[in-house]
């Protein structure tokens, strides 16, 4: 599997640590109670096809991505910079 | 044994370099170039091997990869090699080959024995029996089994080959340099792609040698030499011979093994290709037809009669009978004869077959037999006899000749003299067989979606494309070369249009060479046929999968039983599941099972084909990665001053660190306790290098470690550390380490050494994702700093004769002070922090300079008796002062567990804290740190905490996770969870370690062992 | 005479096999029954077979979306032990052993349980340690667990690398004797065959396209075979957890479905005589009755619905094969595959009523279902038919994230692909 890193071009998955499910909404710093925290945590939605998730180009440019990809076929269809880097797509 | 080598002809073959090897020890006449089926082949050998379940004597049945029979041992000691395709593998000159799964020999093998007990052997027989009497007594049964079942015996000794692994790009695979894949190459080639050319086999050109055809006015085998020519020296195209390209994984990137060929060092090598485009040409492979007794050696797939004839001017027998149902194989009995081989006669179930292709055979007097088939191959060791049959309307009719005429008045020349059903003999020693064609669709199927099935070659081709691939030649079901390299040539055009060059298709023009022959054959004539019905009592087996022993009958009864979807069939009787991977049986067994269920053969559905294609030796896998390379070694930068003060090294992890500076004649204990007294009685020092360490610096360094760790550190004092502890984002704790500011917008913090590179991915998630407006930068220095830990009551007099100008004395540099100091000009960060307990310091210099300050220290401390501990007393001292470290941080445990719910900060908000607050998290019960103090003899780590004797020991309250002897209290002590823990003080319980043969009192008591106050910290 | 027997294939072997009779019907799903297992795997095959068995239910149903047996049970690396570290974890794994052990009489098939032992090889002294931790809490539950030295090790695993120039020098490991492994396609049609044989129909190539609701209650399940009504759903489809359940209306379970991949080798006579799991890595290998060296290793980390795995991870899991044999270099790989795990925030199971009234949840094996599938069958059943956990699963809880009750081997936290 391949995905595009936004910094260093096309690279095999291995070079990427995978950090998990982007869509997972994480509550304000502030916030105290525990219910939305349990569903930040421990909740997913684990969808059968297209999914968006966090990777970690480690052994490149250590940016951050948030990966569009297909679950079941593996297809990526897109990689952006998490953050304002990102957002100008 | 008289032998079947022709007088001339062999392409592969180089009649000036004969060579012996051997066979079970006998010696084996060869040439360069044979494979040792060939040369076994040649001397006239019929029996190379014995089968899996029945240890029927075997022969060679095919030239390539798909051969199910003549799998061999090669070589010996570490270099033993079992299950070695006999058809594929070069022979050598001295090689040692031998046959295997039988006893004594493949040739006298005792385990024959098998076959009187066949009729109890059938599919699944050992789901349904073996099971008692007793309920344990499949122990009994199965050593036996396991020591029939296996094959080839592995060697015991490590394989001291060199495998080697490596990466190659292009904008072009193209997988497979038959006459399709060279079409395809030439074609992105000459438009500027750059493409790479994979075929298994050593030349170019698959089965082009088997052709007589001209492909743009040139011999065919020539025009591949030419093409495979141009291709060489065309600077973006590289051809990888011996390269079989086995798996097809997500995103263009497919596994390659090359086979170095037994030049050079290497043995193999393993590639990962990555390719924008691929080009699959993997061609075909031809298929059987089942009938009773086709294992018997001397029956041979009728291709690769021609190929040994043709490669290795090697003939298959002495007197052949050909058994086919489409044009191709009357094609090759033209070729076979014309090099001079005796066919009898050739045998097809078509009640018709063009003149065109009957005219040459009859011309060369082979008799033509149609309307019958081969009902069974007679002989012992080998084939004496084809048995024919009549099918159709010849057999309603010889069963009429049966009834209205006596035997021995037939008519005709093509007619034999009736028998009982028609029914007769033909004298043969080998019997070639041909079914159709089988494409080789396994690359594609593990890169797209079902096969499809194709009627008029009766067999699956590939599916929907989900990667970037084209499907080119006989692996489409192409039926004839014109066709296939057209195919190619289109292929290679499309690839290299969609990588943005620009190619123009050129048609190739291909004629066919012998006179009348498969000039107008578009469908290849096949009329499908699968397995012939045996005629006659007591029909011997008839084989769908050869390699593992399963019958035509086998897959009947699975059928029977229920078994009837592709997937459980082959679970069920192992069809398919062997080294050829089904290559010849698949169809077949989908056939017969269809057959069984009366529904045609798609309705019963395909396997899904997964790497590898063809089986790949293990070690080219990993490469180089083995043995003591097999991960790579972390060494501290002082790794040298360790061994040159006798450190004893140790695995942690990736490092090696050291465990204890052992004097002459002292053992591990000794040295330990003394390092440890030391540190508490003098001065020692430490490699704290491996320590993660990472600076964060920016604006908001100070909100960000708020937020990161329980406690607070934006009002941390510049010249200042502090202790941190990190929490999971569940609340449970993360790692601790600590933090000190360097600078109002500086920070330096350490984290434990198997922690460092998930701290730093921890704190990198949080910034570029969840607080992206926090002006913070990280940077892991890990690696550029060395760190030693000065410790002891002398450590300030110590560090105090290094430094320069950076007052040393308890009131300037107060514990958990930082300074930038100077040591003999070399830049230093100075902590005055202690792991230990005593009054000590955490130095850090560059890298480089590490040597040089663990040497200073040694130099200017000879007096003050410094001397370096290792891992071991490290671990002592920091017990004695109840510290907690890996063991104790396993994941599991709170803040609360480990006695540090102060350090979870009210007033701030941090990673972890909303969860941690969860009253589960620190309610009674839990498992909470303790101390131990042995009452009569040592513990260890790893035993359980219960209140019972040894006998009656109780339920596990809790487990021991760090023991040391204690020089201080002169005792053994350990740190240990304990339910309920830090309320049970002063109890007494037992350190039950039944799995070592122990079961000590041990008191429970605070973890804080030594100096609890802490006064020598400041001392 | 038992069904299956010796005596019954001798005689059946004569007669030329014609009397064997289908392991199970292919049944027609019927309108309504007591309780539906929705997947024809492992757990819902034993599933049924319990509730059959156990709780006298006459009207079982086992829907599968194809063919039984084809998912996770029939794509493991077959190992079967109850070596583990946590009390909640204990009984119920020990229990699952004590039935393998008597596995092949209770369903008249042979599972082929060879109880050839499981060994965890440990790498320096602390691991001994570790493996000590382990190995005492096992005795102390009652379960069977040794400590053996470098040199039981060697003559168990003859070929193993014991010399000191390993990358991760042996320094000995934990054996649990009883564990070992089983035939896995064995264990679903033995369930399959003993749960038909008690009337249980075992309905296949029926993907379940939606569940049937009255009142809030789940009252049974739509399939291209039609509707199909009944008391209680019971839900054991591992990977797909979390696809039929949003089909239930229940979204945000502790799951992610990750892909593992497994291997096999060509066969070679016997080498290798108990299961061994390397301790400086992930790797576990096991040779087969037929002779092929079956192993795995990690998953390959990220979320996946694909059989299908990655090449990077291959590498991986054959360097660590090979760090342990290297005498095994020149063996070739045969085959390699990839099964979709239900992989649990906390690297345990859950096996609970609800969360819905009428349906029944049995998931999060992450990749240890197969061993777990006849107490996971017998909890599951137990938990369908009374209403209530068994004892023995009363830990595997939905609630117990929220809690912040983990039942956490691993240690690594709500990360689900690092159990």
């Amino acid at each position: 599997m391949l995905i595009p890193c936004p910094v260093c071009g096309m690279r095999d998955a291995g070079e990427y640590h995978y950090r998990g499910d982007a869509t997972a909404e994480r509550p304000p710093l502030a916030e105290e109670a525990a219910e939305p925290w349990v569903r930040y945590v421990y909740e997913r939605q684990n969808p059968r096809g297209e999914h968006l998730e966090f990777w970690q180009h480690v052994h490149g440019c250590r940016q951050f991505l948030v990966v569009r990809r297909n679950t079941e076929t593996h297809e990526v269809f897109e990689a952006r910079l998490v953050g304002p880097f990102g957002q100008g797509e | 044994m008289a032998g079947f080598r022709l007088s001339s002809g062999g392409s592969r073959i180089d009649r000036s370099r004969p060579f012996t090897f051997t066979f079970d020890g006998s010696p084996v006449e060869a040439f360069a170039g044979d494979t040792i089926a060939s040369a076994l082949m040649a001397s006239g050998r019929s029996i190379v091997a014995r089968s899996f379940k029945y240890h029927r004597p075997r022969g060679i049945f095919s030239a390539g990869a798909e051969e199910p029979n003549a799998l061999v041992t090669v070589g010996s000691g570490g270099e033993r090699e079992p299950n070695v395709n006999a058809a594929t593998r070069l022979a050598a000159p001295g090689l040692e080959v031998s046959g295997q799964n039988a006893w004594p020999s493949v040739d006298r093998d005792i385990g024959a024995v098998n076959q009187v007990f066949a009729p109890f052997f059938g599919a699944g027989f050992y789901y349904k029996t073996f099971i008692g009497p007793l309920r344990r007594s499949w122990m009994w049964y199965e050593p036996a089994i396991r020591r029939a079942a296996g094959m080839g015996s592995a060697s015991l000794d490590p394989d001291p080959a060199r495998y080697e692994k490596a990466n190659v790009f292009a904008d072009l695979l193209v997988v497979g340099a038959g006459p399709a894949g060279l079409a395809a190459a030439l074609a992105a080639g000459r438009a500027g792609a750059r493409v790479i050319l994979a075929e298994a086999e050593p030349g170019p050109g698959g089965a082009i040698d088997l052709e007589e055809a001209t492909i743009d006015g040139a011999p065919a085998a020539e025009w591949a030499a030419m093409a495979s020519l141009e291709l060489s020296e065309m600077a973006n195209v590289r051809l990888m011979p011996r390269t079989h390209v086995w798996g097809y994984y997500d995103g263009g990137v497919l596994a390659a093994l090359e086979d170095c060929g037994g030049e050079g060092e290497t043995r193999c090598r393993h590639w990962r290709i990555e390719a924008r485009q691929v080009i699959l040409a993997t061609g075909a492979c031809e298929r059987p037809i089942v009938f009773s007794g086709n294992d018997r050696p001397g029956v041979m797939l009728a291709s690769a009669g021609l190929a040994y004839v043709r490669r290795y001017g090697t003939a298959p027998g002495g007197s052949i009978v050909l058994f086919c149902n489409n044009d191709e194989a009357w094609r090759q009995a033209a070729l076979l004869a014309e090099a001079g081989v005796k066919i009898a006669a050739i045998v097809d179930p078509r009640t018709e077959v063009p003149g065109t292709l009957a005219g040459p055979i009859a011309a060369k007097g082979i008799d033509i037999i149609l309307s019958h088939v081969v009902a069974a191959a007679k002989g012992a060791r080998r084939v004496e006899a084809a048995v024919i049959a009549p099918v159709g309307e010849a057999a309603r009719a010889a069963e009429a000749a049966r009834i209205d005429r006596p035997a021995g008045e037939a008519e005709g020349e093509s007619v034999p003299p009736a028998s009982p059903g028609g029914v007769f003999e033909i004298a043969a020693d080998t019997i070639l067989v041909s079914g159709g064609h089988t494409p080789i669709i396994n690359l594609a199927s593990q890169a797209g979606g079902p096969p499809v099935w194709r009627e008029e070659i009766a067999a699956f081709v590939p599916g929907e494309p989900r990667q970037d691939w084209i499907a080119a030649g006989a692996m489409t079901g192409a039926p004839t070369l014109e066709i296939a390299v057209n195919q190619g040539a289109e292929a290679g055009t499309l690839a290299a249009n969609a990588l943005g060059f620009n190619a123009v298709a050129k048609e190739l023009a291909v004629q066919i060479q012998i006179q009348g022959l498969r000039t107008s054959i578009q469908d290849g004539g096949l009329l499908p046929l699968f397995e012939v019905e045996p005629v006659g009592e007591k029909p011997d087996k008839a084989f769908v999968d050869l390699q593992h022993d399963v019958t035509a009958d086998d897959v009947r009864l699975a059928g029977r039983e229920g078994f009837v979807e592709a997937e459980h069939l082959k679970r069920y009787t192992t069809l398919g599941m062997a080294n050829d991977q089904g290559r010849t049986s698949a169809i077949n067994g989908l056939a017969i099972l269809a057959g069984e269920r009366q529904m045609p053969i798609p309705a019963v559905g395909t396997t899904r084909f997964r790497p590898p294609l063809a089986p790949v030796p293990l070690g080219a896998i990993v490469g180089r990665e083995r043995g003591h390379h097999m991960r790579p070694i972390r060494r501290s930068p002082l790794h040298h001053a360790h061994l040159e003060a006798g450190a004893e090294m140790m695995h942690a992890g990736l490092w090696l660190r050291p465990r204890v500076y052992a004097h002459k004649g002292e053992g591990l204990f000794a040295a330990y306790t003394r390092e440890a007294r030391h540190v508490r009685a003098k001065v020692g020092i430490a490699d704290v290098s491996t320590l993660g360490k990472i600076e964060v610096a920016g604006p908001d360094a100070g909100t960000f470690l708020d937020r990161v760790y329980t406690n607070t550190f934006s009002t941390l004092p510049v010249g200042k550390a502090r202790y941190g502890l990190m929490l999971r984002e569940d609340g449970f704790v993360f790692d601790d380490g600590t933090a000190w500011r360097l600078a109002e917008d500086r920070y330096l913090v350490t984290t434990t050494t198997a922690k460092a590179a998930e701290v730093m991915m921890h704190m990198e998630f949080l910034l570029a994702a969840v607080w992206p407006e926090l002006k913070t930068t990280l940077a892991s220095v890990s690696d550029q700093y060395a760190g030693i830990a000065v410790a002891g009551p002398r450590s300030r007099a110590l560090l105090a004769r290094l430094v320069d100008g950076t007052p040393m004395d308890r009131e300037a540099f107060p514990f958990m002070g930082v300074r930038q100091a100077s040591i003999a000009g070399v830049p230093a960060l100075i902590a005055r922090l202690s792991f230990s307990g005593e009054n000590a310091y955490e130095v850090y210099v560059g890298a480089d300079c590490g040597p040089f300050l663990w040497s200073e220290l040694l130099r200017q401390g000879a007096d003050l008796e410094v001397a370096p501990y290792g891992l071991e007393a490290m671990g002592t001292l920091r017990i004695e002062k109840g510290h907690v470290a890996g063991p104790e941080l396993n994941g599991r445990v709170s803040a609360h567990d480990l006695g540090l719910g102060k350090l979870l900060s009210k007033k701030k908000p941090f990673v972890g804290k909303p969860l941690a607050l969860r009253p589960a998290l620190s309610e009674e019960g839990r498992m909470e740190l303790v101390g131990l103090l042995a009452t009569d003899a040592a513990f260890r780590s790893g035993a359980h905490l219960v209140a019972g004797t040894e006998e009656a020991p109780g339920a596990s309250e809790g487990h021991v996770t760090s023991v040391t002897y204690s020089p201080e209290l002169r005792n053994h002590i350990g740190l240990a969870m304990l339910k309920g823990g830090r309320k049970r003080h002063g109890q007494t319980l037992f350190a039950a370690d039944p799995i070592r043969g122990a079961h000590c009192r041990v008191e429970i008591v605070s973890p804080h062992f030594v100096d609890p106050q802490g006064e020598r910290l400041d001392a | 005479m038992a069904e299956y027997s010796a005596l019954r294939v001798i005689t059946e072997g004569l007669r030329g096999n014609r009397g064997w009779k289908p392991a199970w019907r292919k049944a027609e799903p019927k309108p309504r029954y007591d309780v539906i297992v929705v997947g024809g795997g492992g757990h819902g095959l034993a599933t049924a077979y319990y509730l059959a068995k156990n709780h006298g239910l006459r009207h079982v149903a086992v829907v599968e979306a194809g063919p039984i047996g084809l998912g996770n049970v029939g794509r493991n690396t077959t190992i079967v032990r109850s070596n583990y570290l946590l009390p909640e974890n204990h009984d119920f794994y020990e229990w699952s052993l004590k039935l393998w052990e008597g596995l092949s009489h209770e369903l008249n098939y042979n599972v082929m349980f060879s109880q050839r032992g499981v060994l965890n090889l440990a790498h320096s002294p602390e691991q001994m340690d570790v493996a000590a931790e382990r190995g005492n809490a096992m005795r102390l539950a009652g379960i069977d667990a040794d400590l053996i030295g470098r040199d039981e090790v060697a003559q168990l695993c003859p070929g193993i690398d014991l010399s000191e120039e390993a990358r991760f020098p042996v320094a000995g490991g934990l054996i649990q004797r009883r564990a070992g492994t089983a035939r896995h396609d064995a264990v679903a049609w033995g369930y399959a065959h003993a749960a038909d044989r008690l009337g249980v129909d075992i309905i296949e190539n029926a993907p379940v396209t939606d569940f049937i609701t009255e009142g809030g209650t789940i009252t049974g399940v739509v399939t291209p075979r039609g509707e199909i009504r009944a008391d209680k759903v019971g839900v054991a489809v591992a990977g797909m957890t979390s696809e039929v359940m949003r089909m239930a209306g229940v979204e945000g379970l502790p799951i992610e479905s990750h892909v593992l991949q497994a291997f096999v080798s060509e066969p070679v006579k016997p080498l290798v005589h108990c299961v061994v799991t390397y301790g400086a890595g992930h790797m576990y290998v096991s040779q087969s009755d037929k002779g092929g060296l079956v192993f795995g290793g990690s998953l390959d980390f990220y979320n996946s619905y694909a059989r299908r795995g990655n090449l990077a991870n291959v590498h991986d899991t054959v360097s660590e094969l090979l760090a342990i044999f290297p005498n095994v270099a020149r063996i070739k790989l045969l085959r390699s595959w990839g099964g979709i795990m239900d992989m649990s925030m906390d690297g345990s199971p859950i096996i609970t009523p609800g969360p819905l009234p009428g349906l029944y949840l049995n998931c999060g094996w992450c990749y240890g279902g197969f061993k777990a599938t006849p107490a996971s069958g017998w909890c599951f059943a137990h938990t369908i038919a009374r209403d209530e956990p068994h004892a023995l699963n009363a830990g595997f809880t939905l609630s117990r994230f929220a809690e912040g009750r983990h039942i956490d081997e691993a240690g690594t936290g709500a990360v689900p692909g690092l159990h």
